[in-house]
Formats: C-alpha cells, sequence, structure tokens
C-alpha cells in the first residue's frame, strides 16, 4: 500500500510576497505558514477551530488557518500576525496589550490582536459586551480577558477622538 | 516588617528610585505581540525527524502482538520503535517519595511493553520526516489486543471483586492517609449541630493552549543530548532524561524558550517526552514530539477527580468545633513521576479548616488507581477541593443555624494578632491577616447592599446569591514539598549578575517564565537593588548550561524565592561596583550609591560617574587600577526559604449572581478579590494572576469535565466537547490587597499565582446555593452545570 501524495501548484500573496510552492492539497493554511513559509506567529492550539489561535487574515477577513487547507488561498492574499505587525498597522493595539499586560503566556496573543483589529474596523465604540462578544472564538487560559477587553477599550477610545 | 527593616542596612524596600510596588509593563511581552516568540514548536533543527505515537486505545488491554513491518516501509518513515526496544535505552520509573509514607506505585515505561492502562498510553514510535507521514504510518501497525476489564469508578476501586490494575501491588490504594487532632468525637458528642455533606470535585485539566513539546538532538561526537522542552523546571528535566537515559548529567542541556501556558501541566514528566528524547539518542539525529488536542486531553495530566464526605459540628452561636472529612480520589493507572499523585490528597489533609481556630480535625484521604489518565498537580494542587469543602461545611454550619455567612467566619477566623501560630495539622502559620482581607471584601462587594438588592429580587422571583469564600494557600515551598522525599527538584534558586563593560546588567536564573511575569519581576527586584533603570537589565531564563542551578517556576515560587535571589545579588554586585568607584574616585565606599545608572553621592545624591565608566576602567583600563586590586563585576546569590517549610498566604473571594431558574444559568453580576501575598512586587502582575487564575477556577467550577466511559473511554476530547471558559462568560474582578510581608526574606514576598484558582470554586458554589436557597436546592457536585442547577431545584 502506498501513501504517496501528489502534490499541487499553489500561487498565494502571504505578507505582500508572492508565494509559489508545490504543497500536499491536504496541507492546512497554518501548516502551510509555519512549515513551509517559516511564519511561526500563527499558532495551532485545537486543530478544529475552536480556539483561534492560528487566525490569519485571507483577504481581509479573519479565518482559523487549521479549518481553511493552504490550497484554498490560491489566488488570495494571506496577511499573519508578522505582517501586520511589521506594517504598523496594529502598533497602538499591540501597546495597549502591553501597557495593561493583556497577554501573560502569549500563544493566544496573535490570535486576539487579529480578531480586534476586525473588530475595530467594524465596530469603533464597542461595550465591553460587545468586545467579550467578539473576542469568544478566541481562547485564553492565561489572562481570564479582563485585561484583553480593557486594552481594546482603550484602543477604541483612542482612535476614536484621532 | 519594621522589625526586619531596622534590622538590615539598606533594605531592599527603602531603595531609592525602587521598582518594588510599581506596576511596570513586562519588557519581555513585545516580542510575544510581534508573533515573534520561540515556543517549542517552532524550533526546527537541520536532519531533524518527526515523531508521532501509537496510543493505546482501550483503557486496560495486553500487548498480544505488534506487526511494524508495513509501517517501516511507509513514505518517509526513518524508524518505528515498540516498549521492548525502548525499554532496553530508556529505564523504567516508579512515582514514588519517601516522606509520603507507603505510597506505591508501578514501574512505568516510556512506551507500554506488556500492556496499556489507560487510553491513550503510548505504545508505538514512529519516526518520519514529517509528523503527517509518521501519522499515516500509524495506521499501517498491526497491533493485537486482549482487552482487560477496566477499573474506572473509584468508588469500587477497593471492593474485593474489581480487578487489580497492578496485581503486583496487591491492590488498588496508591496512598492512604490519615490525621485525627484534637478531640473529634468528644466535640461532635457534646455538638449543638451536626452538618453531613458529600462534594464532588469533577476531574479536569489544564488545557494549555500550547501543547506539550519537546525538540531533542543527540550529538554523538560529544556523547550530549541538547534538548528544547516546553517546560517549567529545566532543571529538573535534565537530571531525569540523564537519569533514565544513563547519561552525566551534564551532557544533558534542557533549554526551554517561551512556553504557551503551563499551569502544573508541564512540571510533570511524560512517557512521549522521554521516547523522544531516547529516539534522538537512538538515532542521533534531531526528533520532534508536538502533542496534538486529543492527545493532549488524553494524556496531559489530569485532577480534582474527588468524592469528600464531610461533617462539621457548630454550636447555636455559631462556634465551629469540629470539622471530619473522609477523600477518596482516583489518579490513574500510575502515580506520576517525580512529584507522584498523593501531593492533592495530601494537600486536602494537610489544609482543611487551616483558616478557622477550630482544632478538632480528623481526615481520611485515600488514593486509588483507576485505568484513566494519570491525575497528578495542577495550578492551585487541592485548593480548589479543600477550599470547596471548608467553606462548603461554614456555610452548611451558618445555614444550619440562621447565622449570616460573613458573621460566622468573622466569629471564626483565626485572629490576625494570634500569629504565628499552627493549623490544626501542625503548619506555621506566619502571619496571616483573614480579618483584615475579610472587611476589606466586604466594603468592596458593598455586602449589606447586595442582601437587599437580593432581597427585592427573590420578591420578583429573581434569584440572586452571595458567595464568600476564605482561604490559605502554600506559596514559596522549601524542600519539605519534595527535596525530602528523593525528589532532584531544587527548593534553592539563585541569580546571577553581570555588568558588562557599556554598563548594561545581564541577569541569568533558575526560575522560569511562562508568562506570569517573572522575567519581569527578577528584573524590577535586580534593578532595585543595584540601582539601575529596567532598560538595562536583560533576564536569561530556562537553559540549564547557562543559569544557576535551580527549581523553575511553580508551587508560586518565582516571585518570593526568584526574586530574593535577584536582590541580594543586586546588593552584592552593587558593593562590588560601589568598592570599584571608590578607589577611583579616593573616597569612602560609604559615601556612595548607585542610582539610576550612575555612582552618586550617598549625601546629595549627586551624580560622579556613569556606570559605563566603571566597565570601561574594569573591562578595558584595569591597568589604572591598583596593581593590588581586582574587580569583580559578576555575582551570583542564592536563597531558599528556611525559617518556614513554606509561606502561607491568604485571601477571600466573593461574588454576586444571577440564577435563571428556567435555563439553569448563572450570570455573574460583581466579583472580588482580597489577596495577601506580602509585598507585592508589580500589583499589575499579582493582579493579573489573580484574575487569570479566578477564571481558571471557574472553568473547573462551572464547565470542565473530563467524561468517561464505564470502559474508560475518554468521552469529550475536543474543544468542542470539552468546555473553556470564554470571554463572554466571564466577570470583570475587582482585586484589593493587604500586604503581610514574611519576614524569611528582605523582600517579604510570598507566592500569588495559584490562590486565584484556589478559591473561585467555593465561592461561585457558596453563591450558587445562597440563590437556590429559598427553592430548597443546593449543589455539591462540580461543574455546577444548567443541568445540575435545574436538577437540584427539581425542575427537571
Amino acid at each position: 500500500m502506498s501513501n504517496k501524495i501528489e502534490q499541487v501548484q499553489l500561487d498565494v500573496d502571504v505578507n505582500g510576497e508572492k508565494i509559489s510552492r508545490m504543497i500536499e492539497p491536504r496541507l492546512s493554511l497554518v501548516d502551510f505558514l509555519r512549515n513551509e513559509l517559516e511564519l511561526t506567529g500563527s499558532h495551532v492550539g485545537c486543530e478544529h477551530g475552536v480556539c483561534g489561535a492560528c487566525t490569519v487574515l485571507v483577504d481581509g477577513v479573519i479565518v482559523r488557518g487549521c479549518l481553511m487547507l493552504a490550497i484554498q488561498t490560491n489566488g488570495a492574499e494571506v496577511m499573519t500576525i508578522e505582517g501586520q505587525s511589521d506594517s504598523g498597522a496594529i502598533t497602538d493595539l499591540q501597546e495597549a496589550f502591553h501597557e495593561r499586560n493583556a497577554l501573560q503566556c502569549g500563544f493566544c496573543t496573535p490570535g486576539m490582536l487579529l480578531t480586534s483589529t476586525e473588530l475595530l474596523q467594524k465596530k469603533s465604540d464597542p461595550s465591553r459586551e460587545e468586545i467579550r462578544e467578539y473576542l469568544s472564538g478566541n481562547y485564553c487560559r492565561c489572562t481570564g480577558y479582563e485585561a484583553i477587553v480593557d486594552a481594546v477599550e482603550a484602543v477604541a477610545a483612542v482612535r476614536r477622538d484621532v | 516588617m519594621p522589625e526586619l527593616k531596622s534590622m538590615i542596612k539598606d533594605h531592599i524596600l527603602d531603595r531609592p528610585n525602587s521598582y518594588i510596588g510599581r506596576s511596570v509593563p513586562r519588557p519581555n511581552a513585545k516580542r510575544l505581540l510581534a508573533g515573534r516568540g520561540t515556543f517549542t514548536d517552532d524550533i526546527n533543527l537541520p536532519r531533524q525527524t518527526h515523531v508521532a505515537f501509537l496510543r493505546s486505545t482501550y483503557a486496560h488491554a495486553e500487548i498480544v502482538s505488534i506487526d511494524v513491518s508495513a509501517a517501516k516501509e511507509s513514505p518517509g518513515v526513518v524508524a518505528v520503535v515498540t516498549g521492548i526496544e525502548m525499554a532496553k535505552i530508556c529505564s523504567p520509573w516508579v512515582g514514588v517519595l519517601s516522606h509520603l509514607e507507603g505510597l506505591k506505585s508501578a514501574p512505568q515505561h516510556a512506551l507500554a511493553v506488556k500492556k496499556a492502562s489507560w487510553q491513550g498510553e503510548p505504545v508505538v514510535a514512529i519516526v518520519a520526516n514529517s509528523r503527517a507521514q509518521a501519522e499515516d504510518a500509524i495506521e499501517l501497525i498491526d497491533i493485537e489486543w486482549k482487552e482487560l476489564p477496566a477499573v474506572t469508578d473509584m468508588e469500587t476501586a477497593l471492593d474485593e471483586n474489581t480487578p487489580l490494575i497492578h496485581p503486583e501491588l496487591g491492590d488498588n490504594l496508591s496512598w492512604q492517609r490519615d490525621f485525627d487532632g484534637g478531640d473529634v468525637d468528644a466535640a461532635f458528642a457534646k455538638a449543638d449541630n451536626v452538618i453531613e455533606e458529600t462534594y464532588i470535585s469533577n476531574r479536569h485539566t489544564g488545557v494549555c493552549l500550547e501543547a506539550r513539546g519537546i525538540v531533542a538532538d543527540y550529538n554523538p561526537g560529544e556523547d550530549e543530548l541538547t534538548i528544547y522542552h516546553s517546560t517549567q523546571t529545566p532543571h529538573m528535566m535534565q537530571s531525569l532524561f540523564a537519569k533514565h537515559l544513563d547519561i552525566e548529567e551534564h551532557k544533558v542541556r534542557v533549554i526551554c524558550k517561551d512556553v504557551g501556558g503551563s499551569y502544573g501541566i508541564k512540571v510533570h514528566s511524560y512517557p512521549d517526552e522521554y521516547a523522544t528524547v531516547a529516539l534522538a539518542y537512538m538515532l542521533k539525529r534531531p526528533v520532534k514530539f508536538t502533542a496534538d488536542r486529543l492527545e493532549s486531553f488524553t494524556t496531559d495530566i489530569h485532577a480534582r477527580d474527588h468524592i469528600i464526605k464531610t461533617k462539621v459540628a457548630v454550636s447555636n452561636q455559631g462556634e465551629i468545633q469540629a470539622f471530619e472529612i473522609d477523600d477518596l480520589t482516583g489518579i490513574g493507572p500510575y502515580s506520576v513521576y517525580p512529584r507522584t499523585s498523593g501531593i492533592e490528597a495530601n494537600q486536602v489533609v494537610n489544609l482543611t479548616g487551616g483558616q478557622y481556630t477550630n482544632l478538632n480535625y480528623r481526615a481520611r484521604a485515600r488514593v486509588v488507581l483507576q485505568n484513566k489518565t494519570p491525575m497528578c498537580q495542577y495550578r492551585a494542587v487541592g485548593h480548589p477541593i479543600l477550599t470547596m469543602i471548608t467553606e462548603g461545611m461554614v456555610d452548611d454550619a451558618a445555614r444550619k443555624i440562621g447565622m449570616d455567612p460573613v458573621e460566622i467566619r468573622r466569629k471564626n477566623l483565626i485572629p490576625d494578632d494570634a500569629y504565628p501560630c499552627k493549623s490544626p495539622t501542625g503548619l506555621p502559620f506566619e502571619n496571616l491577616s483573614h480579618h483584615e482581607s475579610l472587611e476589606k471584601l466586604v466594603k468592596m462587594l458593598d455586602y449589606d447592599a447586595l442582601r437587599k438588592d437580593q432581597s427585592k429580587a427573590r420578591k420578583k422571583g429573581i434569584y440572586r446569591g452571595i458567595g464568600v469564600a476564605t482561604f490559605i494557600e502554600v506559596t514559596n515551598p522549601g524542600p519539605a514539598f519534595y527535596g525530602v522525599g528523593g525528589a532532584s527538584i531544587s527548593a534553592q534558586d539563585g541569580a546571577t549578575m553581570r555588568l558588562d563593560a557599556k554598563g548594561n546588567v545581564i541577569i541569568e536564573t533558575g526560575v522560569t517564565e511562562q508568562g506570569q511575569g517573572a522575567e519581569a519581576v527578577v528584573a524590577q527586584c535586580a534593578a532595585s537593588a543595584l540601582g539601575v533603570t529596567m532598560d538595562k537589565i536583560k533576564v536569561i531564563t530556562g537553559d540549564t548550561d547557562i543559569t544557576p542551578y535551580g527549581g523553575g517556576t511553580w508551587g508560586s515560587r518565582a516571585a518570593g524565592i526568584g526574586g530574593e535571589a535577584a536582590v541580594q545579588a543586586g546588593k552584592a554586585l552593587r558593593d562590588n561596583i560601589v568598592e570599584v568607584a571608590s578607589i577611583m574616585l579616593q573616597c569612602d565606599p560609604s559615601t556612595l550609591d548607585i542610582r539610576d545608572n550612575n555612582i552618586v553621592d550617598v549625601s546629595d545624591g549627586n551624580e560622579r560617574m556613569p556606570l559605563s565608566e566603571i566597565g570601561r576602567v574594569c573591562y578595558y583600563r584595569p591597568d589604572t587600577l591598583p596593581k593590588d586590586y581586582q574587580s569583580e563585576l559578576v555575582v551570583t546569590r542564592h536563597y531558599v526559604p528556611k525559617k518556614f517549610p513554606f509561606a502561607f498566604t491568604n485571601g477571600v473571594q466573593g461574588c454576586y449572581l444571577e440564577v435563571d431558574i428556567n435555563t439553569g444559568f448563572i450570570k455573574f453580576k460583581k466579583y472580588a478579590v482580597v489577596e495577601d501575598c506580602g509585598t507585592v512586587i508589580n500589583p499589575m502582575l499579582v493582579d493579573e494572576q489573580v484574575r487569570g487564575g479566578v477564571i481558571q477556577g471557574l472553568g473547573g467550577a462551572l464547565y470542565e469535565e473530563c467524561l468517561y466511559s464505564p470502559e474508560g473511554q475518554f468521552l469529550n476530547g475536543t474543544m468542542a466537547d470539552y468546555l473553556v471558559p470564554m470571554a463572554v462568560e466571564m466577570p470583570d474582578i475587582e482585586v484589593g490587597h493587604v500586604e503581610s510581608p514574611t519576614l524569611d526574606s528582605e523582600l517579604g514576598a510570598k507566592g500569588a499565582g495559584e490562590a486565584g484558582t484556589g478559591g473561585a470554586p467555593a465561592t461561585v458554589m457558596n453563591a450558587i446555593n445562597d440563590a437556590l436557597y429559598p427553592l430548597g436546592g443546593k449543589v455539591t457536585a462540580q461543574p455546577f452545570t444548567p443541568e445540575r442547577i435545574l436538577a437540584a431545584i427539581g425542575a427537571i
């Protein structure tokens, strides 16, 4: 019995860089990012779409990197925490998380930052309840969430004032 | 505190520009925010392979035969190794400690040899060029099992007709401990009221978001193992890997980079991790193992599977006269190595009722074997259970005599001026603040207003409850925990501090960072003692080749023990630097100090020279110093608590919640905690430890439960089925402090990492029962699910 698997071509834009690779069709997006591109800021937590640690942006929308196959991103634009961080787009959010200690072990943090970013794009003045609701697809075992809610709330207020 | 402060010249809390007590953000958090952390699975080494494990699908089964020939031919496969082959490289272990007298367990192997004893036990290791290829090959292994009857119910584990898990042990009783203090029988005989109850603590687990992971490499040229490991205890793991692979300890290097959550889960040694290291040794190339989520659920240690019968005696005036408990706990098929699975029950026996003046106390704990995932220490070890039963019993007593739950605590808590004193089991309390903490909590909750609101709401058919739970917590453990029982676990920790040539400071410490802020706290202590700003300091942790030999981070020890070592190292380095400066400036060293990175005059704070000048002269121009003088700009200091076996902390939690009697759902309306962890080094980090800890405790109290079929099949091994607290259900938590420093160290800091978890289940249970009281309902079995709440009030 043979386990040989045919490879397929993937052309995708990752963090602004055009990437072409031959990959196994069964490869998940997060495994592709981590293992093929060595973008290890996206984390694997549960592998079934519950914990949110693998959150990345595909064509501007947050998705679960473990629930999407890499080949499904053919022709798409993928943005990871590394791309978002280096671009400076979420510096205020990162600083607020730092000041408020809205992270402990930091494993959930990239997903939290990307999900918070999307929330703040959709809503400029979310209530604490709305922040909690929006972040409820992202599991954090360390903080108990309050500091994260504080940080997102603080950034929303500052962005509104600008 | 004044007593000790006056005795120590230049006390750490008196330093100018001190960082002690300041909410400094953690310097090392920025890389994590940028997605630039280095978790173990992020590490890839040249020629690396990946291991996957064929694991037992049965809870208890004999291995009849294993055929790996097809798997060996599968694409990308490098090696397939069975238990018999593994046992030639990696010796078995037995999880016992001599101070837990009578504790017994059976030899456990890295891969099961003759039989598997829980569903998930590793049986065959498959090494391949990718994890996927290794998993493909697992499918091709032909293994024949003979299923054995599984022992899953701890209540029948000791019955005569129950099969033995390890026949050589003679029974399924791993350990029993009995304690009898005061005159319990007399107290119950003359009591006005005796209340009996049975409490159940559910089996749950840590669910670290980063699963366990390890990358091991062996260099035959140097006969050296290098192991990247997601662990809380690098030196303990170094010692264990060396011992069981029969390699000299200094030839094993354990490196611990970022750890994605641990909570006690990563303080133990695991069979699949020994196997990974042994495979690297056998293959002479790197092998990586990262647990997937199902492996995490079925092989990470579980915790807190207890059934406890309780009995409390109380006078009509509210004086608690006796506690009696009978604890039964199931720990899986093996006592976990090397910390053992007896500690949790031991804590329950040692600490139940410890905050109260009553000394009539009897306890029995029986620790039984089962064919389920091994159980061991998890954040707040034993405290969630013992606080649930203690505070459950106190509320039982209060309800029986119609006394307010705060009032009965006021009446029975050890007075704040009674210290030093001892617990019913003889453990020494140095300095606690139960009453001050309780009064502070009462204010924070606005307790009387809540009672009014509660009674108003009840008239409208809305059921709200107030829960209060006081607690004690063991922190800063000395050798009494493990070392005295024979475990290679350092109670002492050290800090090495070095002034470099440009005036910056490098600190290496034996405590480790898993996100709590250990590195930040060590930097704060060192910066304050030395007199430099935080930005001048770099902290290095988690490398057995580099850091002082130490215990790592567990048992709420990093700040209290690692922080004190940093204080003493900082003071010693300051003395050395000031000595050099006094020679350069030709003045008496007592007239100089270091403040804000400069040598200054003590009298007026005038700057004399920057530390970079000391570095320049000592390293580049020592010829300008006297010929008979040698500067020393590296110092190491160690610390271990000596006056007390551990530093007890105390605190109290309170919450106000509403139970929807139609759905059984609860909604928090208020949550507050008062914590006394001695000197608070970084208030923000302490508060966040408390908050995170409370939420973790609420997880076990409300949602989390490892469910098994009667045959020992794990039923909810996904995060879709095993529920954890998410943001939307959890409350904001107000945190207050009382500071009763330990005099065992100059710093006075006690641990803060576990108290939140220890007190939360009791608090929420008491609040739910307060809400259900008018309906005649009571819950005593965690998790307090909507189903259990509805059943308690007879709605279903």
